[in-house]
């Protein structure tokens, strides 16, 4: 799959992919088909062209990857809800800019539901 | 004082550690501890910093024993214990420090039974009740350390707030289901205020606010499996017995977490042997100049907090957007039985059981059938987006005009699975009847079959 969709630079018309991975932890991957890992080919800019940061991904996630309905499990009101962090290659994204920071090729993005069970 | 040291008999090693600083070792502790104090790195002063330390575990559960256990062998001087529960069977695949024979006794004087047997040299403190903002103060003020043990998010904020307020370092644990997390927090410890990043976050810097409630619960009860939350707990240990061996706590410790504050996870897949991300270790941000605790123009107080300011419950428990149906969409578990056994029930019904399958698989009234929550409303989300007919929810072979009962767990999942069915159009109109029954098996249980194993 990852071969077929890879970008095609002679059609400049088509929007440029670019390969991240997404990670689910702490239950969140129940939302996700009770999957942990994915790998996506997400489009490098937003429809209004501007590059592909944490908040488009999140909505690309919701519209694309998401197929259980409990939207507000993971997304309240446009943002990731409270209780939920994001990790950028294993950072807090607050060290990186939080939702504004540009998604590049190769990078992982972990969300983590925090526990608070013991 | 601490030349006495030497005649120590077993009966006064309490006592010294209350009251004096202990400079030698008894013989029976350089048995004891032989084979930790020969680590490279450990060592007599390692091992004294250990015996004239105070450790206080808020819990007694799967994190606090465990964690109790390593922290009573390596022989931490003081240990205390806070927990105001009793021992209940279903605690035992996971509480390692309680015992069948114990069930129904304190938790707190059950594990202290159990690390006396262990090692008896320590002094026990038990605090027989929850940790509260009226006492958390006063409890956590006498020792050098805090383990977070606990199991919910307001009792979490409230024991970071005390720890920085109080200037303790704080290892913080939790685990649901087959998740467990870590990190050190508060270490060293800062006054409050003192923000430039090089000083360690606390609780707040790195989760600022708690999941709405009931955001990951469903009906049924999370569960969780014992060597993971045990995996945790004997992790807290290991922090705390490193910091306080080596004075990681001491104020102006180079050493510690301070540079990298680290969040450790663990994921334990139920289908699959360790691999390359059971552990991840995750970097996270220093103290935050605007955290509501530690930060530079934070207001809080310890008077505030014993005086119920912030309010803790409060600012855990988000309302939730749960209601209830009408009483004529519902009917009680006993009067669904009278109608089952007499023959009532309407012709053709189904029965739609909406518990996990692994809560099904123990039992379920006679005739249901199976359709987790979770899928249901995946299943009603798909068809209200492709289009196509809701029938397709139910199994194969169920008539397009049967009326349909639905039960969960404890009658919250079942009330929603209602809606979301006539939302699909099911009830033809109101033609068809789609009924809960109230209070799910909880209420089967108590009103109809108390055999029956409700988990
Ligand atoms: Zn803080």
């Amino acid at each position: 799959m990852g071969d077929t969709t890879a970008s095609t630079p002679t059609m400049t018309a088509e929007v440029e992919m670019i390969p991240i991975t997404v990670d689910f932890s702490g239950g969140l991957e129940m939302l996700f088909s009770n999957q942990r890992r994915h790998s996506l080919e997400i489009p490098a800019t937003d429809k209004d062209g501007k590059p592909c940061n944490i908040a488009s991904l999140i909505g690309y996630l919701c519209e694309n990857t998401m197929k259980d309905p409990r939207r507000e499990l993971f997304v309240l009101d446009d943002h990731i809800r409270p209780g939920i962090l994001v990790l950028i290659n294993d950072a807090d994204w607050e060290l990186e800019g939080e939702e504004a920071y540009e998604i590049q090729r190769g990078d992982n993005i972990l969300f983590v539901s925090t526990l608070h069970g013991g | 004082m601490s030349r006495k040291n030497g005649n120590y008999t077993n009966n006064h090693m309490g006592d010294a550690a209350q009251n004096g600083v202990r400079d030698s070792l008894a013989p029976e502790e350089f048995d004891r501890y032989s084979r930790q104090m020969i680590v490279p790195g450990m060592g007599k002063d390692s091992q004294l910093r250990l015996l004239n330390s105070h450790v206080l575990i808020i819990g007694a559960g799967g994190l606090g024993c465990p964690a109790a256990q390593y922290i009573t062998g390596a022989g931490v001087g003081t240990i205390g214990i806070v927990d105001g529960d009793v021992v209940e069977t279903s605690n035992l695949h996971r509480q390692v420090g309680h015992a069948t024979s114990r069930v129904g006794m304190l938790k707190v004087e059950s594990l202290i039974t159990h690390l006396r047997a262990l090692n008896p040299l320590p002094n026990y403190v038990a605090y027989p009740f929850p940790i509260s903002p009226e006492n958390a103060a006063e409890v956590i003020r006498g020792y050098d350390l805090v383990l977070d043990c606990t199991d919910n998010p307001a009792t979490r904020y409230l024991i970071s707030d005390i720890c920085v307020l109080l200037c303790k370092p704080l290892v913080s644990a939790a685990s649901v289901q087959k998740s467990g997390q870590l990190i050190v927090l508060n270490c060293p410890p800062a006054p409050q205020g003192l923000v430039d990043n090089k000083y360690a976050p606390c609780y707040r810097c790195c989760f600022r606010k708690p999941p709405p409630a009931g955001s990951m619960v469903s009906c049924g009860e999370a569960g969780i499996m014992g060597p993971v939350v045990g995996t945790m707990g004997v992790m807290q240990a290991g922090e705390a017995i490193k910091i306080l061996a080596s004075g990681l706590h001491l104020p102006g410790s180079e050493g510690g977490n301070l540079r990298e504050p680290t969040l450790l996870i663990y994921t334990y897949e139920l289908e699959n042997t360790i691999g390359p991300f059971s552990f991840r270790a995750l970097k996270m941000g220093g103290r935050k100049k605007n955290c509501f605790a530690c930060g530079e123009n934070s207001t809080l107080t310890l008077e505030g907090i014993k005086g119920g300011d912030p309010n803790y419950e409060q600012f855990c428990s988000l309302p939730s957007a749960k209601h209830t149906l009408p009483a004529e969409e519902r009917i009680t578990a006993s009067e669904y039985n009278a109608a089952r056994i007499s023959g009532k029930l309407p012709d053709g019904h189904i029965l739609v059981d909406t518990r996990e399958k692994e809560h099904f698989s123990f039992g379920s009234i006679p005739g249901a059938v199976n359709v987790p929550f979770g899928k249901l409303l995946t299943s009603a989300a798909k068809i209200k987006r492709e289009g196509g007919a809701g029938h397709g929810i139910l199994p194969h072979g169920v008539a397009e005009d049967a009326p349909i009962f639905v039960v969960c767990r404890k009658g919250l999942d079942s009330q929603e699975a209602v809606e979301k069915l006539k939302e699909l159009g099911m009830d033809n109109g109101g033609k068809r009847k789609i009924t809960d029954i109230k209070g799910g098996m909880q209420a089967w249980k108590e009103e109809v079959d108390p055999t029956f194993p409700f988990i």
